[in-house]
């Protein structure tokens, strides 16, 4: 079983983040980045794949300049078996101009799955999956939390609000995948050094034109701030109140 | 003027509420950009079209009915050939979408069908001359990113909640439209829907959540949780990532980072420290209530009513002050 995993570096979510001077990106000081949450999940639901079927090949792809390189490495030390950088000096907004890039790249691959994350943690924009699965003209399930694969077709299951949908698709197919397949593996000391000896294609990105852009980021307007109106069931009648007649709500 | 495309999701024969917030959405748009009219795709088993009617009083002038044996479920490549066959002849500005599980599957499907680009999850919009211009909160909602969309149509999805469902009070035309890919030739099928039978409110519609965290200590302690839900009679019951990962509530009730993006009006944190994953998940919550022990707990700095304190003696009072005060409205 072949199968390509994109995944995408992001900054890492847990740091007080600061805008950049030209007010389109976030300020680059004391950024740490890793692979995107989601898109560790589809790398090891890959791995797991080609583990219980035996055999196969992982190529884990990235959109990017040379420094998603360092991402790649993550994945190929996780157990990836080689990985392919498009090649660009950014990663546009726009998941349309993203998916051109893949599906060129993809289509002649001969790949029986493509696995993304059902979102990059950054940009938030859960495209673009399906757009590559429809220029690729593949079926497409996006946002799984279960996966089974056997005699070229797939059952998945995919968390709604409130429900769950069974989902049965042929192969090839794109995927893309929530939690539930399966927390992502570390990269152990020997898959580390086995990942710099693999290898890891250079190729120039064929982006699609960018029609979603960036005007400007802000943070989130401060919400006033918090206050503790009293202690223990003594102080529930004032919040009653507070509900009713300040924020309206009861 | 221009006219405005809609997709009114439903599940199980009936409409979404984020159905009519999309609707009410597209006619937003289409009185703001010159009173156009707003047209509907509503699709679904035979039977579906008895739920035009609502979408019409949410601003629909027309509502165009897909009724098939075949569609009792979601079938995403109908579903996405059907919107885009509709949105192609229809000729529209922008083609509005729910951000629900649903629509962040279907949407993109369509804006690739089309060959545009499309504008995600978005929390307020307006049509700047070639362009639409958004708000789409982003890196688990510490940044608010203004997006621009350029293209016809505009394909958006909207956050739920976002734009608040309208009462336009209009009579909307129904025509009946046929699938554009026939059911039984999709590649991509769902075969089952499960865990949709029970009456409760789902997350993504209720009002008010009651969210419980470790602090409730045990599986069983939930009992207090949905006892205070059904005080409110109109709340769903969420819960942080440390209670579902231990199995105590279902993966689908996780609100936070990696699960559910919340925006009730009324946000009550029982036992919850407050980690930064579980904040990405509410912290746009109208009202924030947090009943904690730790007065230094995270969640109080957000919180617009704490209550310190313990939530075994707390939240059984608040069910009871609740109910009095729904009994007395």
């Amino acid at each position: 079983m072949k199968i390509a995993v994109c995944i995408k570096r992001v900054p890492d979510m847990d740091l007080r983040f600061a805008i950049g001077a030209d007010g389109k990106a976030l300020d680059p000081a004391g950024l740490k980045f890793d692979i995107a949450d989601f898109d560790g999940y589809a790398v090891e639901a890959a791995l797991r794949l080609v583990e219980s079927q035996g055999a196969g090949e992982v190529v884990v792809v990235s959109v990017g300049p040379a420094a998603v390189q360092e991402t790649l490495r993550k994945a190929l030390g996780m157990g990836a078996h080689r990985a392919i950088q498009l090649d660009a000096a950014e990663v546009p907004f726009d998941g349309m101009a993203i998916a051109a890039a893949l599906a060129a790249e993809l289509k002649e691959g001969g790949y029986d799955l493509v696995l993304f994350g059902r979102m990059a943690t950054d940009s938030a924009n859960q495209t673009v999956g399906p757009m590559t699965a429809h220029l690729m003209g593949l079926p497409c399930v996006t946002a799984i939390s279960k996966l089974d694969v056997a005699d070229g077709r797939g059952t998945a299951e995919r968390q709604l609000e409130g429900a769950t949908e069974t989902v049965e698709f042929p192969l090839p197919a794109v995927i893309t995948i929530d939690e539930g397949l399966g927390r992502p593996r570390l990269p152990s000391l020997k898959g580390i050094m086995a990942a710099k000896k693999k290898p890891l294609e250079v190729k120039p990105a064929q982006l699609g034109a960018a029609h979603l852009t960036v005007d400007v980021i802000a943070l989130p307007p401060d919400r006033p701030p918090g206050r503790i109106i009293g202690e223990g069931a003594d102080a529930v009648p004032e919040l009653i109140r507070l509900l009713q007649t300040e924020a309206k709500v009861l | 003027m221009a006219n405005m495309f809609a997709f009114a999701e439903s599940r199980g024969g009936a409409l979404r509420k984020v159905a009519l917030e999309t609707v009410s959405a597209a006619r937003q748009a289409a009185d703001a950009t010159g009173g156009g009219e707003v047209h509907a795709l509503l699709m679904g088993a035979p039977g579906i079209g008895a739920r035009a009617e609502a979408l019409g009083r949410a601003g629909a002038d027309v509502v165009m009915v897909v009724e098939h044996a075949g569609l009792e479920r979601y079938s995403p490549e109908v579903f996405a050939a059907t919107a885009a066959a509709q949105v192609k002849s229809g000729g529209y500005r922008g083609a509005f979408f729910a951000a629900s599980a649903e629509g962040r599957d279907l949407a993109p499907r369509v804006a690739a069908t089309l060959g545009v680009s499309m504008a995600s999850d978005l929390t307020s919009f307006a049509f700047e001359g070639d362009a639409l211009v958004g708000q789409h909160p982003t890196h688990i909602g510490k940044i608010v990113t203004t997006v621009r969309l350029t293209g016809t149509p505009a394909v958006v999805t909207l956050r739920p909640g976002a734009v608040l469902a309208t009462d336009a009070d209009r009579t909307a035309r129904v025509q009946q439209v046929e699938p554009a890919l026939d059911p039984a030739s999709a590649r991509v099928v769902v075969t089952k829907l499960g865990g949709s039978g029970d009456a409760q409110l789902d997350l993504a519609d209720a009002p008010v959540i009651v969210a419980g965290g470790r602090g409730l200590r045990e599986a069983a302690n939930f009992a207090l949780m949905e006892e205070l839900a059904a005080a409110f009679g109109n709340a769903a019951v969420g819960a942080t990532r440390a209670v579902t990962d231990d199995g105590w509530r279902d993966p689908s009730t996780q609100i936070g980072q990696t699960g559910r993006i919340v925006s009730p009006d009324l946000y009550v944190a029982v036992g919850i420290s407050g980690a930064i994953q579980h904040l990405a998940g509410m912290r746009t919550s109208k009202t924030i209530v947090a009943i904690n022990k730790d007065k230094d707990a995270p969640i109080f700095k957000l919180a617009d009513y704490g209550i310190v304190g313990d939530l075994f003696e707390v939240v059984p009072r608040l069910t009871e002050e609740v109910k009095k005060a729904r009994a007395g409205s």
